[in-house]
């Protein structure tokens, strides 16, 4: 299945878990924050949430600002 | 009977927002620096304790061993401010203000500011109105950068928000504060603490601010885009004390003319 992350096509295996997602973006361990379609789902969910063809996801992070 | 007059160091009452104390009155960002280890320097030498930080896409394919900002400032020793900082509308900053509270685990302290226009930056005032009361009723607590408008610092005051955060002058622009006596009438009417945001391009600027009796000063771009900015994350933090200080003792009244600081009688002549 093909999803959306931060704005660019994404290829997945069909009912990958966010979790999958995070693994492959390499971003274990780190600080982020999921929303899917623009709704957050919670870190305690994301083992088991199940993404879907064409899912929009934002993965974001803290950066430098004012 | 001899008065005595203390020399001890004078003590202050902390800063306190949303129940929690500081001692540290300068609030400062992590935006524009060379690099982490400069922005680390420059805040521990600031001796802020409340750091802003904003909230952006995670760069895809970045190397993974990359020290992220929360490493560098981490949330144990600081309290973290997350911003809303690039958000147009009320929708896009509550947006960003949950997606931070989930970055942070739950932490719910935020800046609101919502913009108008790109070249200002200037507070859209409507939309963070609107933003503000959506906060609140899903339990953020909201400093809120605003106008140096006395009247919607009030109703934002009103609406719950835990501190109010009137620009002195355009977000990066260095001008100082712009309109003091408008900051005296905010000021005059307030019952929560009373920042300048924004504006401030040295470290006169925030001393003026902590004249006027704020309760503090937020600031990044003067800081980082000083020469030296750690050296001039040391001359604020001395700035805002000594500010601070001088609005606690109380200034002298000006007066056109002079007056002999030495005594008139006992002159040889």
């Amino acid at each position: 299945m093909q999803i959306q992350v931060n704005g660019e096509p994404l290829e997945l295996a069909d009912n990958a878990t966010i979790s999958v997602l995070v693994t492959q973006m390499i971003l274990e361990g780190q600080r982020y924050a999921i929303e899917i379609n623009e709704e957050i789902i919670s870190r305690s969910h994301h083992d088991t949430y199940c993404l879907s063809d064409g899912d929009q996801v934002e993965i974001v992070q803290a950066i430098g600002g004012g | 009977m001899t008065n005595t007059v203390s020399s001890s160091p004078p003590v202050d009452k902390p800063l306190i927002i949303a129940g929690k104390e500081y001692k540290s009155r300068l609030l400062v960002g992590t935006g524009k620096y060379k690099d982490l280890a400069e922005t680390k320097a420059a805040i521990e030498m600031s001796g802020a304790e409340i750091v802003t930080v904003a909230v952006r896409r995670t760069n895809i394919g970045q190397n993974a061993d990359e020290p992220n900002l929360l490493d560098v400032i981490s949330p144990d020793k600081y309290t973290i401010l997350p911003n809303t900082a690039g958000c147009y509308t009320a929708k896009d900053a509550v947006r960003t203000c949950k997606l931070a509270r989930e970055l942070l685990g739950g932490h719910d302290l935020v800046k609101l500011e919502v913009l108008g226009d790109q070249k200002t930056l200037y507070p859209n005032v409507t939309e963070t109105l609107i933003a503000a009361e959506t906060l609140i009723k899903d339990g953020f607590k909201v400093m809120v950068y605003t106008t140096d408008d006395p009247l919607i610092a009030q109703r934002l005051e009103e609406m719950g928000c835990v501190a109010v955060m009137p620009l002195g002058a355009p977000i990066g622009s260095g001008l100082g504060i712009r309109n003091p006596y408008n900051i005296k009438m905010i000021l005059e009417n307030a019952n929560v603490p009373i920042l300048v945001d924004a504006g401030v391009g040295t470290a006169s600027d925030a001393s003026i601010a902590m004249e006027l009796g704020c309760e503090g000063v937020l600031m990044n771009t003067a800081i980082a885009a000083a020469k030296d900015p750690v050296r001039m994350a040391n001359a604020m933090r001395l700035a805002v004390e000594s500010g601070r200080e001088a609005w606690l003792a109380g200034r002298m009244p000006r007066k056109l003319y002079a007056s002999a600081s030495s005594p008139i009688d006992g002159l040889i002549i």
